[in-house]
C-alpha cells in the first residue's frame, strides 16, 4: 500500500513539475509569437512604403521627364522606324 | 533524571483535562468559526464570483485593438495606384507642454520648421494643438525620444497617391477615417476598408503580453484591388490628352481605351485633373470623371450605327447609292445640312465624307422601332456599368415619341446623348464581329464573351467603311497612324445649351486599330475647342492617331502595315463635317 501512495506520489509530483514547465514554456512561446507578429506587422508597413516609393519613383511622367530632359532621349520619327516582319508563330511549328 | 522526563512526557487522558460539557462547548464553537469560512468561501465562489472575477480581469487582461489597414488600388500590373502607410502625428495640450530652449530648437529641427512656428502652433488653441501631422514613424519616435514633457504622439494611417492627377479621376480618393469619397474608393469602399479586430490577452505586471485569451473580434485587413488600368498607356493618354486640350483652348476633354478582346478599360484620362494627394483647393468641376459622368451629343460617331442598323435590316448594301441633294434635305419645316456638299454617295461614302443627309435617308428608310433596338442594343440608353460611382446612362428616349425629324437627326447623333465609355463600348461591336463587351474597369482574365448584336459581315463592312473614313477623301486622315491600319469615325456636334444649338463644339473622334484584327478602341472627346478649329477629324482625330499608335507600339501588337502607309491629302482638299 505505501508503495503504491509513494508510486502516485511521484507521478503527481512529476506531473505538477511537467505542468509548471509547459505553462513556463508556453509563454515563453506566446512572446516570441507576439514579437514575430509584430515584426510581420512593421515588414508589412515597410513594403506598403516601399511600394510606394516604387511606384512614385517608377511612374511614367517621372521616367519620360529624366529620359527627355537628363538623358536627352527622343522619340524616333516614323520615317526613322524600320519595321521587322515576324514570322508567324505557327508558321515556325 | 529519565524516569522524571518519562513521567512528564506521559499522555494525559483528556477526560482527565477537560470536562465533557466543556469539551463540547469547545468543539461546537470551533465548528460555527469553521462554518462560518465556510460560508463565506462558498458566498465567495459563488454568488459574488462575477464581481471577483471581473475585478481580477480588469487587473490583468485588456482588450487591445488590432488595426486593420485599408487595401491597395494597384494597376494591372499590380503598380500602386493609391495605398495606406501609417504615419504619426504629434500633439499637446498647450498647457500641458513643457519644453526648455534646447528641446524646442531640437524639436524644431527635426520637424523642419523653426521653435517660433511651434510656439504659434501651441498659441492657436488653448485646449490642443497638433505640432505635426501626418509625419513619418521614424521622426515621431526621435522627436518622442527627446521626452519632452506634455508631448504625445498618435497613429495614423495616411493614403497616398502615387500616380497624382494623371490617375486621381479613376482611383478618387478618401476623406476622414479611411472612408472612400470619389471613384473607385468609394465603390469598392467594402473590399478596400479593413476592419480592426480585437483580441483580450493577459498582461504581466510590466505590462507585457503574456497569454492570449480569446480573440474578441478577428481583424479583416482591406483587400488588394486590382484595376483594368495600365499605367503606362494610362500616362500616354493623359500627357496627350493634355497636350490637346491646352493647345486647342478647350474647356475639357476625355480619353477612354479600351480592350477590345476583355472590355477592359485600359486607360481614361480626364482634363482638367486635380492632384488627390493635396486636395485643399480643388474646384468641385475639376473632380467630375466627365467620361463616365457626363453626356454629350454624339454626332457623327453615331453614323455607323445607323448604316449597321440598314446593313442589318437588308434596306441598303454597301455599295448602294444615296442622292444627297446637293447637301441639304427639308424634313417638315427643319432642313438639315451637309457640310462638305458632294452629290450621289455610295454608302461607304456616306461614312467616309459623314453626310448628314446620307445618313437620315437611311435612317427614314427603316421604322422607327428598329434603329431604337439597334441603338439600345449597342449599349446607348443604358449606363456602362464599369462599377464606377455616379456613371450616367445618357439619353435615348423610347421610339414612339420620335418624329420624323429626330428620327433623321438621331441617325446622326443628335437628340441622344452618350457619355464617352459608352461610345467607346458600343464601337466594340466593330472591332470584334459584332459582339458588345461588357466594359470594367477592374482587371479580367482572359477574353470575356460579349453579346453578339449584329451579324460578324455587318461588322467587317463597317470596319471597312471606318478604315475608308481614315484614308484621304475621308473625314480624319490625320488619325492615320504609320505601320498600323486603322479605322474610325469623327464627331463634330454642335451643344445645345438650353434647348438651343449654339456656336460651340464637342470634336470627338472613336475609332480602332489594327483594322485586320483590332486590339484596341480610343475615345477621343473634346469638349468646346476654341482656338479657331473645330472639326472632329483635325481636332481628336491626330490625339487618336499618337495615343493609338504608342499604345500599339508599347503592347507589342504586331503591325499589319508598311510604315509608309499615311497618306495625307493636299492641303485644302480636306473633308469638313459637322455633326
Amino acid at each position: 500500500m505505501t508503495r503504491v501512495n509513494v508510486v502516485l506520489l511521484v507521478v503527481l509530483v512529476s506531473c505538477a513539475l511537467s505542468l509548471v514547465t509547459s505553462r513556463h514554456q508556453a509563454r515563453r512561446l506566446f512572446v516570441e509569437l507576439t514579437r514575430e507578429q509584430d515584426q510581420a506587422r512593421q515588414y508589412e508597413v515597410e513594403y506598403g512604403q516601399l511600394s510606394l516609393e516604387q511606384s512614385t519613383w517608377g511612374m511614367p511622367a517621372r521616367v519620360e521627364k529624366i529620359a527627355r530632359d537628363a538623358l536627352h532621349m527622343q522619340l524616333p520619327a516614323s520615317n526613322r522606324v524600320e519595321v521587322v516582319g515576324v514570322p508567324n508563330v505557327a508558321d515556325r511549328q | 533524571m529519565n524516569a522524571a522526563f518519562a513521567r512528564r512526557i506521559r499522555p494525559v487522558p483528556v477526560a482527565e483535562m477537560l470536562s465533557r460539557p466543556r469539551a463540547l462547548a469547545l468543539f461546537g464553537a470551533l465548528a460555527v468559526l469553521f462554518l462560518v469560512l465556510l460560508g463565506r468561501s462558498l458566498y465567495l465562489q459563488w454568488l459574488d464570483n462575477d464581481f471577483l472575477q471581473g475585478q481580477g480581469a480588469a487587473r490583468s487582461s485588456r482588450a487591445l485593438e488590432i488595426p486593420a489597414h485599408r487595401g491597395r488600388i494597384v494597376d494591372r500590373f499590380g503598380d500602386a495606384l493609391a495605398i495606406s502607410t501609417p504615419v504619426k502625428s504629434l500633439w499637446a495640450f498647450p498647457d500641458q507642454f513643457e519644453a526648455s530652449k534646447s528641446e524646442m530648437a531640437s524639436l524644431a529641427k527635426l520637424l523642419d520648421t523653426t521653435p517660433q512656428r511651434l510656439s504659434a502652433r501651441l498659441g492657436e488653441n488653448a485646449d490642443f494643438a497638433f505640432l505635426a501631422r501626418g509625419i513619418a514613424p521614424e521622426t515621431a519616435s526621435r522627436a518622442m525620444a527627446l521626452h519632452i514633457k506634455g508631448l504625445n504622439e498618435q497613429n495614423e494611417y495616411r493614403r497616398y497617391y502615387p500616380g497624382g492627377e494623371v490617375t486621381a479621376h479613376i482611383v478618387g480618393f478618401t476623406g476622414d477615417r479611411d472612408q472612400g469619397q470619389e471613384g473607385m474608393e468609394l465603390s469598392q469602399q467594402a473590399w478596400l476598408g479593413g476592419a480592426p479586430g480585437s483580441r483580450r490577452v493577459i498582461i504581466n505586471r510590466r505590462g507585457d503580453v503574456v497569454e492570449d485569451v480569446a480573440a474578441i473580434r478577428a481583424p479583416r485587413a482591406g483587400r488588394d484591388l486590382a484595376l483594368s488600368i495600365d499605367s503606362r498607356l494610362q500616362y500616354l493618354a493623359f500627357r496627350e490628352l493634355k497636350a490637346a486640350v491646352a493647345q486647342q483652348k478647350a474647356k475639357a476633354g476625355s480619353l477612354v481605351i479600351v480592350d477590345a478582346h476583355t472590355g477592359e478599360i485600359l486607360a481614361l484620362a480626364n482634363v482638367p485633373t486635380y492632384n488627390p494627394n493635396s486636395r485643399n483647393k480643388v474646384a468641385r468641376d475639376a473632380m467630375r470623371n466627365r467620361a463616365l459622368t457626363d453626356t454629350f451629343e454624339p454626332g457623327s460617331t453615331m453614323k455607323p450605327f445607323t448604316i449597321a442598323t440598314a446593313l442589318e435590316a437588308g434596306v441598303v448594301h454597301p455599295d448602294t447609292i444615296i442622292h444627297t441633294e446637293a447637301g441639304s434635305m427639308t424634313i417638315g419645316p427643319n432642313t438639315i445640312h451637309d457640310a462638305h456638299r458632294a452629290g450621289p454617295l455610295t454608302v461607304e461614302q456616306v461614312i467616309q465624307k459623314s453626310s448628314n443627309v446620307g445618313a437620315a435617308k437611311i435612317a427614314l428608310s427603316m421604322p422607327a422601332t428598329t434603329l431604337w433596338q439597334a441603338f439600345s442594343a449597342a449599349g446607348f440608353g443604358t449606363p456602362p456599368s464599369t462599377g464606377f460611382p455616379g456613371e450616367v446612362s445618357g439619353r435615348l428616349r423610347p421610339a414612339r415619341s420620335w418624329k420624323p425629324i429626330e428620327q433623321a437627326t438621331m441617325s446622326y447623333g443628335h437628340g441622344l446623348t452618350v457619355n464617352l465609355v459608352q461610345l467607346a463600348r458600343a464601337y466594340t461591336i466593330f472591332a470584334t464581329d459584332g459582339e458588345l463587351k461588357p466594359v470594367t474597369l477592374l482587371k479580367t482574365d482572359g477574353t470575356v464573351a460579349g453579346r453578339p448584336v449584329i451579324k460578324p459581315e455587318t461588322a467587317r463592312e463597317v470596319r471597312h467603311m471606318l478604315e475608308l473614313a481614315t484614308k484621304p477623301g475621308g473625314t480624319a486622315p490625320q488619325a492615320q497612324i504609320p505601320g498600323y491600319r486603322v479605322g474610325g469615325k469623327t464627331g463634330t456636334a454642335r451643344k445645345n445649351e438650353n434647348g438651343e444649338y449654339v456656336h460651340k463644339y464637342v470634336a470627338s473622334f472613336v475609332g480602332l486599330a489594327p483594322v485586320s484584327n483590332p486590339r484596341l478602341i480610343v475615345a477621343v472627346m473634346i469638349d468646346e475647342p476654341s482656338a479657331g478649329d473645330y472639326y472632329g477629324g483635325s481636332i481628336a482625330g491626330p490625339v487618336f492617331s499618337r495615343v493609338m499608335g504608342s499604345a500599339l507600339r508599347l503592347l507589342g501588337v504586331p503591325t499589319d502595315a508598311p510604315v509608309d502607309n499615311v497618306v495625307l491629302p493636299p492641303p485644302g482638299d480636306d473633308v469638313k463635317e459637322e455633326t
